[in-house]
């Protein structure tokens, strides 16, 4: 991401300027507690602290790996040692000492659960109590989850499935073991292990995560999800998620989190890539709730993910929703590359920041085949003393001719001691092609409130109801189970939204 | 008793007194109308009486709904008491549907009543018959709350929400301004529908032209943040034909009186 360009060209907002009165009613609501902030009582087996290329040797020991994966690692590795914690974004925060965390913490168990009986019921019970059964007859029909816990993918539910259609779905340490032909082909072809600091990183430790393949023509008959969940203190996650759709196949993947609340920062650096065949479409959602850290902005995840999808077939679609609520530091531009013909990128994001969250997200939408479009639309929250900006590069290079972007950002302040921030990077390399940008920025409006209140609604419900209708665009783009989920989670995080 | 009291009612915005000693009563069934030149202050008393915080009410006036002083009681609340204003300029809520907006409005209302919630999709067939009744058309229900309407259409979703929320007490804010003669009418009708012995209305306007399809009971004149004349639906008519000039008129031959121009 280093080559984002940083500089204004549209317009820096701070409210700071905004008078805050009236703002009364909202100023009561501040600070809904965390609700998945407890810790499961459970044996752990981690790893000591720091990292060197024992602990990567150890690692992939752990998992079994075959060697070229300890050595693609390990070159991983040296390649992050010798480069330089970027600092471009707009976020403030004291780096995390590489040296003083764990890369590895698993539920202490003999091998993986061949299945869902095996699994430690502790386990099952923090998944149920999360919303997550992994009993596939508890499930919503129509969902099957990877669960990640810690450093390992605990279960998976519906592979047999899943396994009639020719789909693989399983974690990434699965993956490697059993399809290493794919991984190997894969794995890093979209992000690869020099692409950026964290990424490396990742490339180097990476514990989990869940691997999707859909073969030709397959349109997976589920939706696919990974719930992560972190639980182990001191402990960096890493996982690694590569989702692979062949010609013509399509699959839809949904992604959800959550972690303990803690006192100090807790390190999530993800990596995430998707390939698109000819006519395939992956869509990938996003409900990101990881613990925010209190009101003081003491602890919270620092959440700085590197997630990318090339749309490498004619006529492919990606298209990435995000909504972000969680994290004491959100710092992430989900990503596509439109390399072949007609090729269709989208992004869609709600980032709600509160307290002294900061979150600096966006997306790049390279074109690079000829009529590709891309649409990107970001809607910013931001209440209490946070900093919420929204980064976009929309590329268009010299032989993606007729290609288009439309771009829309809107920011909502709720309060006056809040921030939001555009940086779009637009760079158009050919004279047939168009890009669009639109920004509006507002203060929630106390007109709208009583126009509520006077029907009888709560301002708490009057916020929510306004702020839902701010992002419905980008919930549109959910599937049902995710905007139910979104719409809950924004009223949550919006019970107190003024400091 | 009556259903509301107003007592000395005296605000100010930024300082500046606009309603200056109102006194109004209001019994259960009437329908009172007000008018008034522009900048008289009859926004300002329909915002105060469904609860806007923006005004500063002195503190020695009294709002009483059924003999309770509400002054102090939260919008929401009065709405659940059965209090409803028709907004001269309704607000606009992008995202939110007409639909949604309503149903969390009714099952806050009901929840407060300790009464069962109404399940999203009878509402909405219930809201559209209501759209109907008013010449709103049923596909309303699913646009955003004002978004885009024509003044008209807001005004015929005033009605609309009156007539899911069923108040004791209506205010209506000039919902005649700008209507066409149909529309008018539709919304007189809508009215005239929930009249009843146990149903209050205020209707606030600049023309007479309204009441001739709802016929008032009391007529009163705001001028200056005053209530200077007040008597029945013949006051109307002769507002219609002497407009407002009088009211200056008047005034300035009091001031004269008393010495204030020479
Ligand atoms: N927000 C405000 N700030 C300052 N003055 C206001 C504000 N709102 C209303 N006023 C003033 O209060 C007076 C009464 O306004 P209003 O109640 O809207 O009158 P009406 O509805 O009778 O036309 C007018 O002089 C208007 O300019
Ligand atoms: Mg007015």
């Amino acid at each position: 991401m280093a080559e984002v360009n940083s500089k204004v060209i549209e317009k820096e907002l701070d409210s700071n300027t905004n008078n805050g009165e009236g703002m009364s009613t909202v100023h009561e609501l501040i600070n809904k507690k965390y609700a998945y902030g407890w810790v499961t009582p459970i044996e752990e087996e981690p790893f000591p602290f720091g990292l060197n290329e024992d602990i990567i040797r150890k690692i992939s020991e752990k998992k079994d790996e075959p060697e070229w994966m300890t050595e693609w690692r390990l070159n991983a590795y040296r390649i992050w040692i010798g480069m330089k914690e970027p600092r471009w974004a707009f976020v403030k925060f004291r780096t995390p000492d590489f040296q003083s965390i764990r890369y590895y913490s698993a539920p202490r168990m003999k091998e993986r659960p061949k299945s869902i009986e095996e699994v430690e019921p502790e386990i099952l019970r923090t998944f149920e109590k999360l919303g997550i059964p992994l009993e596939e007859q508890k499930r919503l029909a129509g969902i099957a989850v990877d669960a990640v816990f810690d450093s390992v993918s605990v279960a998976t539910t519906h592979q047999e499935i899943l396994g009639k259609f020719g789909i693989i779905f399983c974690s990434m340490s699965e993956a490697i073991r059993n399809y290493p032909d794919l991984v190997r082909l894969y794995l890093g072809s979209v992000v690869p292990p020099s692409d950026n600091y964290y990424a490396s990183l990742n490339s180097a430790v990476f514990s989990d995560g869940s691997f999707v393949y859909v073969p030709k023509g397959v349109k997976c008959p589920m939706d696919l999800s990974t719930y992560f969940r972190i639980n182990s203190a001191q402990t960096g996650q890493f996982e690694r998620t590569l989702i692979i759709a062949e010609e013509g196949s399509e699959v839809s993947y949904l992604e959800g989190c959550t972690a303990p609340i803690r006192d100090e920062n807790q390190l999530h650096a993800a990596v995430v890539e998707l390939v698109a065949h000819k006519n395939a479409t992956i869509r990938y959602s996003t409900v990101q709730n990881w613990y925010a850290g209190d009101e003081e902005g003491r602890g919270g995840i620092f959440n700085f993910v590197t997630k990318r999808g090339k749309c490498m077939g004619d006529n492919s679609r990606i298209s990435w929703t995000q909504v972000e609520t969680g994290s004491a530091i959100t710092w992430k531009y989900p990503s596509c590359i439109l390399q072949g013909d007609n090729s269709t990128g989208e992004f869609y994001s709600v980032a709600l920041t509160r307290n002294k969250q900061q979150a600096d997200t966006g997306t790049k939408m390279i074109h690079i085949g000829r009529n590709t479009h891309s649409t990107i639309i970001s809607k910013t929250i931001s209440a209490g003393m946070s900093q919420n900006t929204y980064r976009g590069m929309v590329r268009v290079m010299p032989k993606a001719e007729n290609s288009r972007n439309y771009t829309q950002c809107d920011s909502l302040l709720i309060g006056n001691r809040c921030g939001a921030h555009t940086f779009p990077d637009i760079d158009v390399r050919n004279s047939s092609s168009s890009v669009e940008h639109e920004a509006t920025t507002s203060k929630i409006n106390e007109e709208q409130l009583f126009y509520c209140r006077a029907r009888g609604i709560r301002p708490e419900n009057a916020i929510s109801l306004v702020v839902n209708g701010f992002c419905k665009e980008v919930f549109d783009h959910l599937p049902m189970e995710f905007a139910v989920e979104a719409t809950r989670l924004l009223s949550i995080s919006l019970e107190g939204s003024v400091g | 008793m009556s259903l509301l009291k107003i007592k000395n009612l005296r605000a100010l915005i930024e300082g500046q007194l606009i309603l200056q000693g109102i006194d109004l009563t209001v019994n259960p069934g009437e329908v009172h109308a007000i008018m008034g030149p522009n900048g008289s202050g009859k926004s300002t008393l329909a915002q105060i009486l469904a609860g806007n915080e923006k005004y500063e009410v002195s503190p020695e006036s009294e709002i009483l709904l059924l003999g309770e002083n509400i002054l102090d009681i939260p919008p929401e609340e009065r709405s659940r008491r059965g209090v409803f204003i028709a907004f001269q300029y309704p607000v606009e809520i992008p995202g939110l549907s007409n639909t949604e907006f309503l149903h969390t409005a009714i099952n806050e209302i009901r929840k407060s009543k300790n009464l069962p919630p109404v399940d999203i999709w009878d509402f909405e067939k219930q809201l559209k018959e209501k759209m109907k009744e008013i010449g709103l058309d049923p596909s309303f229900s699913e646009r955003s709350v004002n978004e885009g309407f024509s003044g008209g259409e807001k005004k015929r979703n005033e009605i609309v929400q009156m007539a899911v929320l069923e108040p004791v007490l209506a205010i209506l804010d000039e919902t005649d301004s700008g209507l066409d003669i149909d529309a008018l009418k539709s919304v007189a009708e809508g009215v005239n529908r929930m009249r009843s012995p146990d149903r209050s209305f205020i209707i606030i306007t600049h023309y007479q032209r309204l009441l001739n399809y709802i016929q008032p009971d009391f007529v009163h004149v705001l001028y200056k943040g005053k209530i200077v004349k007040s008597g029945g639906f013949e006051l109307a008519l002769e507002l219609e034909q002497k407009g407002y000039d009088w009211l200056k008129k008047e005034e300035e031959m009091e001031m004269s009186s008393i010495g204030v121009l020479s």
